[in-house]
């Protein structure tokens, strides 16, 4: 394991190869870890995931990278969480009625429309708006869509961890931040140049806003 | 608000692109790499694979096709096309496609939807259907027939009714193909589209039949569909994708407009 190499946390949560290859394009070179050490001693993480929570939850406290994901964010290096990653990082989770890692205070909600013709999941490209600035979204322009895949939603206690939102029938947080950690809904990997500029300023980003 | 997604379908032979008319005289037409960069570059929404390879010992060739796009086009891909297993899919999800998509194997076996779901999550999974019109029977309610094999053989069972199966099962997604209009280049199946995207709450692609720009309007506000899937129209330079993402744009479909 290169030790300038950023770690993409492995539990059992989805393919992390796109996001590995979008990585590659934007020049971070990343490994795929599923080890509590390597982790920690990464100078940032990239902590992803695509799947339900309660297994989610499961495998991060089976393989004790709950705890150093806890002990990571206390570092002070960046992280950026992405989909599933950004809802297990809030309180509690309506799927599988799940706590989960309290790194924001919050809940996670399922959406539930009286209009039959949104679908859910909520699947597809969807305008991102800053609400407020932080490095990583340095690069937003206005009008910007970045794809989404996803049954339920963040809801953050403090409005202040809201760095941007998105319409789906009313607006939703789709990224979340608190100090060195920075969460999107949505997927930076999928999401063609325009997501590929926001890993290129987590590149460059060095956990302070 | 949710934009309308524009999809472009890659019918790849041995590794090479080809595109079917009413399912049969395929014709090969380039590179499909080289087609999915060019696609992708120039605003597409995502990419469909489908896998028409006769033999079994070619279809690596299609794992490098995927590995190949998934390493320059940051979009979602999907692909499918004689997955009939966890392991079929979980290759394909290895070698960089998002989404996998079960048809003729799903027909003959429906516990697959559901499988491939707890594998691959149900986002991932997307049903793909043929379907013919057919008289309106107490076999076939909606009016409308499940093909399988590529066109070649018809199956007692109602098209809506598996599409609701589907969904039950745990596909993410539908994609329903109009094998009547397919190739036809004529316009989608307006109705049978509408029929099944009403009735599901999940995202339905329309497929089969795109030939001009209004063609994708009519889909995408009368039939209801989340997403349009075009091929001949794009593959031969007809038109270009930004081209018709313009002219939906133009009328008013939200749609994904900087890339």
């Amino acid at each position: 394991m290169n030790k300038d190499a950023t770690v993409i946390v492995d539990y059992d949560a989805g393919n992390l190869r796109s996001v590995q290859r979008a990585c590659a394009e934007v020049g971070i070179n990343a490994q795929i870890s599923r080890d509590p050490a390597e982790l920690l001693a990464a100078p940032r993480v990239i902590f992803p995931g695509v799947g339900a929570a309660g297994a989610a939850m499961a495998s991060l406290n089976s393989s004790g990278l709950d705890q150093a994901i806890r002990e990571y964010l206390g570092t002070g290096k960046p992280m950026l969480g992405i989909c599933l990653g950004l809802q297990i990082s809030l309180d509690f989770s309506e799927e599988n009625s799940q706590e989960t890692l309290g790194l924001i205070a919050g809940q996670v909600k399922r959406f539930k429309f009286s209009n039959p013709a949104l679908k859910i999941p909520h699947m597809g490209w969807n305008q991102v708006t800053a609400t407020q600035p932080h490095p990583v979204l340095a690069g937003l322009e206005p009008g910007d869509e970045f794809y989404f895949v996803h049954g339920y939603y963040p809801t953050p206690d403090n409005a202040a961890q809201v760095y941007a939102t998105t319409d789906y029938e009313r607006d939703f947080a789709s990224a979340i931040g608190r100090n060195n950690y920075f969460a999107t809904q949505f997927h930076p990997e999928k999401s063609g140049r325009v997501g590929l500029r926001l890993l290129a300023a987590f590149k460059e980003w060095d956990g302070t806003c | 608000m949710l934009s309308k997604r524009l999809i472009a379908c890659l019918d790849v032979r041995d590794g090479q692109l080809a595109k079917s008319i009413k399912f049969v005289n395929t014709k090969d037409i380039g590179d499909p790499v080289e087609k999915a960069a060019e696609y992708y570059l120039d605003g597409l929404d995502e990419l469909v694979f489908y896998d028409i390879t006769a033999s079994s010992d070619k279809r690596n060739i299609m794992l490098d096709v995927v590995e190949a796009v998934a390493a320059q086009v940051f979009i979602p891909l999907s692909v499918g096309g004689g997955v009939r297993s966890v392991a079929d899919a979980t290759d394909l999800r290895l070698a960089g496609a998002e989404k996998i998509n079960v048809n003729s194997a799903a027909v003959a076996r429906p516990a697959l939807i559901a499988e491939c779901a707890n594998a691959v999550g149900n986002q991932n999974v997307v049903l793909s259907m043929d379907v013919a019109q057919v008289e309106v029977s107490a076999e076939f309610p909606s009016g409308y027939q499940i093909v399988i094999n590529g066109g070649r053989k018809p199956m007692p069972l109602d098209a809506l009714a598996w599409a609701l199966e589907g969904e039950r099962l745990g596909a993410g997604e539908l994609v329903v193909n109009s094998i009547d209009a397919d190739g036809t280049r004529e316009g989608y199946e307006i109705k049978l589209t509408a029929l099944i995207s009403q009735a599901v709450r999940i995202p339905v692609i329309a497929s089969g039949g795109a030939g001009k720009p209004e063609h994708l309007y009519d889909v995408l506000t009368d039939g209801h569909a989340d997403a349009a899937l075009v091929a001949s129209m794009v593959h031969y330079g007809d038109y270009k994708v930004s081209q018709l993402k313009n002219y939906l744009h133009d009328r008013e479909i939200k749609m994904r407009m900087s890339w």
